[in-house]
């Protein structure tokens, strides 16, 4: 698998040179009819699949606003070209924005626009083969939707949008790519992207308990599908299992108990990631969407809390209401969804948590901005509530923190290189290569101000970083929860380590007087 | 010939107003069912009209993105706005005050104007990058435009033309009333120039002026949380499913 090397750190972040066709090929594993036909896609590819394509185009144009408008309002400035991270990692120039937008411009211009109708040469529109569908499966899935581009477009172009409509129209054509699709369909069959069934995730939230009981003393729980508690928590599935994803659900556990908030997952809504998103189907985003009203109501909760995942939290934050609401039946008191960060955030400004910062003095923290998060959410009731809230967290929990440069965070943070329906072994070399521009930035700071780890709010950076740091020469557990660090810091009411805590400071009080 | 003329620009305004307002209706008609402004976004209204004045007039996007585009783009969109402005006076009878003060700026314009549009074609020429993603109509633009430029500064530092008898061509036009063109070669370029372009720009890439503003990336209030946002063809999708409801 990994017949390719791992791009050098840049000396100076130079534009990269051009290597057409660096990255030419087939792209992801394709679809399989198995797969497709539980998401309304035919499954494999019609005889009059040009017909099918241009006529999806059409209805697409005439759906999404976005798309139309795209489509005509790109003056090629060139503004977007070096914005990239897969570009930035690949130099194949049709990873850059305006050059992926084009493989979809070109075709959209020979068949609905006047210039290219009868001047294609004139205007670089070309006619739709099987080559440039093949194209299209190929470079729409070397981009992660992660928008950065779009924050420097003059136009405000946002390649996502015309990603998602390119894979909507492959799908549509029997070209989906299986990743997505067969995640998408485990989340049908059994409730969440892995397939981990209602049993094995009780079993693993026993586990938990057992572990918080031991660790603190505290018997903290892990609810699954426990009628009339205060919230249900959507997480992703990821976070039952995986490292550091585990961490951090631990974590929300002991915040939510300290606030003496009720809580449950549901193991039919088991997963907080929407992949629908990725694919860019309204249909099947609103179906991933609806689980969630339907747990929420079966349940009879009053709040809805998300935990940290970036994708799911833009599915939330700016879908759910629109897709599977109005909410009306919840506490209106809380805003609906709830992201976890907003409930512990909140908390610490009421001084209703105690941290206990030096629990983390052997770390040096800096924080990844998952791009979903960054750049298609919020946090909180102002604008960069996204950025702020979960600095303010880390910097509660945890004396030592220092951000990246100011270029490679915020609403400029790079993509982790595997957002996007593209965290999959059969992209392992876009993946590593993708990271490139993080893994510098983060090398800077590991380098100038001895920063030991990483923190993000997203399952899928964690799970990209487990697998990106070793290639470029860091530790695989140098990434982290966000409430990883909350809940090594949290000193809970009657726990062990309140006692420990109270009597040293006493001690510590005496020796001084 | 200056029926030609006459006629031309006839056909050019009746085209380009006619295209540009038919492709407006087809964006506003086009639904955004979902909400999707690039965050931080604004929470009101009026911040959105801040936005998008911010990037119309500022080009703030830009600027953060490429130091040198920026500079040459903006001098080249700010000098047009000017030279526009200053050439009403063939379109008003009775020039205002602000008009005529304003004219010996338009002088510089349109100097301003073409360096800003010899920067953009350089770079497009000579960075790789921005080569690799330009056709031949995005050159031949930038040539369009600087051969209007050059001919309007030609006419008005080296060889003038009569422009009493331009304007009696204008209004002429505006009231039917076709009057005589002067026959000077830079006139003749420049008019029939600008025609090409009034007729060219609602099928090009000159849409995006009204695209800018069409972006729903840039011009959506953030405030999924408390409003409900579906377009009409997402509410059909939604009254056909059969909604879970509380007991």
């Amino acid at each position: 698998m990994a017949d390719f090397e791992t791009p050098k750190f840049r000396e100076y972040p130079v534009v990269p040179e051009l290597k057409p066709d660096a990255m030419a090929g087939d792209g992801p594993f394709v679809s399989r009819a198995e797969f497709d036909e539980d998401l309304g896609y035919p499954g494999e590819m019609p005889e009059n699949w040009k017909e099918k394509t241009l006529d999806k185009m059409q209805d697409l144009l005439g759906r999404y606003r976005s798309f139309q408008v795209f489509m005509d309002s790109c003056i090629k400035c060139g503004a977007c070209t070096d914005k990239c991270h897969y570009f930035i990692g690949t130099n194949d120039p049709k990873n850059m924005p305006v050059a992926r937008q084009d493989l979809m411009r070109k075709v959209y211009r020979r068949y609905f626009t006047f210039a290219g109708k009868f001047f294609p040469k004139l205007v670089g529109a070309v006619d739709l083969t099987e080559d440039v569908l093949k194209e299209w499966f190929n470079y729409y899935h070397q981009c992660s939707e992660c928008r950065r581009c779009s924050v420097f477009c003059p136009m405000g172009i946002d390649t996502a949008e015309v990603t998602m409509a390119a894979r909507e129209i492959l799908a549509h054509v029997g070209y989906g790519q299986k990743y997505s699709n067969q995640i998408i369909q485990k989340v049908y069959k059994i409730g969440n992207n892995l397939g981990l069934p209602g049993p094995a995730l009780e079993g693993i939230l026993e586990d938990l308990e057992e572990e918080v009981e031991e660790d603190t003393g505290v018997p903290v729980k892990y609810n699954m599908d426990k009628e009339g508690v205060d919230a249900l928590l959507m997480t992703p599935s990821a976070d039952f299992f995986a490292e550091p994803h585990i961490d951090g659900l631990i974590g929300y556990g002991k915040v939510l108990h300290e606030l003496g908030i009720t809580w449950t997952v549901s193991s039919k809504a088991s997963e907080a990631a929407n992949f629908g998103l990725f694919i860019g189907s309204y249909d099947n985003i609103q179906r991933v969407s609806m689980r969630i009203r339907e747990a929420a109501i079966e349940l009879k909760v009053k709040r809805i809390i998300f935990g940290e995942c970036g994708h799911a939290w833009r599915v939330a934050y700016s879908f759910l209401n629109t897709l599977a609401g109005p909410f009306d039946f919840l506490d209106q008191n809380y805003p609906v969804p709830q992201h976890i960060l907003e409930v512990t955030y909140g908390a610490i400004q009421e001084g209703k948590l105690r941290l206990n910062k030096e629990e983390n003095d052997h770390l040096t923290m800096t924080f990844h901005d998952s791009c979903n998060v960054a750049r298609a959410s919020r946090m909180g009731d102002k604008p960069g509530g996204q950025f702020d809230i979960p600095r303010a967290v880390i910097k509660a929990a945890c004396n030592n923190y220092v951000d990246m440069d100011s270029d490679t965070i915020k609403d400029a943070t790079f993509c982790c290189g595997g957002g996007g329906g593209l965290l999959t072994d059969d992209l392992m070399e876009l993946r590593v290569k993708g990271a490139l521009p993080r893994m510098e930035a983060l090398k800077k700071v590991t380098d100038e101000d001895g920063v030991t780890n990483v923190a993000a709010i997203c399952a899928i950076c964690k799970s990209q970083f487990t697998k990106t740091l070793p290639y470029y020469g860091f530790e695989m557990d140098a990434i982290m929860s966000v409430h990883q660090l909350v809940s090594e810091a949290i000193v809970m009411t009657g726990s062990e380590q309140e006692k420990e805590l109270d009597g040293v400071e006493e001690e510590a009080k005496d020796t001084e007087e | 010939m200056s029926a030609f003329y006459a006629l031309l620009f006839t056909v050019a305004f009746l085209v380009l107003v006619i295209g540009l307002a038919k492709k407006i209706y087809q964006y506003s008609r086009v639904p955004a069912p979902l909400k999707i402004p690039v965050t931080p976004a604004p929470l009101t209204k009026g911040g959105v009209a801040v936005r998008l004045a911010k990037e119309a007039i500022l080009f703030a996007a830009l600027f953060r993105s490429n130091k040198w585009t920026w500079l040459f783009g903006w001098m080249f969109h700010m000098s047009l706005f000017v030279v526009l402005t200053i050439h009403l006076r063939y379109f008003i009878k009775d020039v205002p005050e602000w008009l005529v003060l304003l004219q010996p700026i338009g002088k510089y314009a349109a100097f301003t104007m073409i360096i800003g549009l010899l920067g953009l074609l350089v770079r497009r020429m000579f960075v790789a990058r921005v080569k690799y993603i330009s056709s031949p109509s995005d050159y031949l633009w930038l040539l369009l435009l600087l051969v209007i430029g050059l001919t309007g500064v030609t006419m008005r530092f080296i060889s003038h033309t009569d422009i009493i008898s331009v304007k009696e061509f204008s209004l002429g036009i505006l009231s039917f009333n076709w009057q005589t063109l002067p026959m000077d070669v830079p006139l003749l370029v420049h008019l029939f120039l600008v025609a090409i372009l009034m007729i060219l720009l609602p099928f090009s890439k000159l849409l995006h002026i009204p695209g800018l503003f069409f972006a729903p990336s840039r011009n959506q209030v953030d405030n999924p949380r408390e409003k409900r946002h579906i377009a009409p063809w997402a509410a059909e999708l939604e009254a056909e499913k059969n909604k879970m409801q509380p007991k």
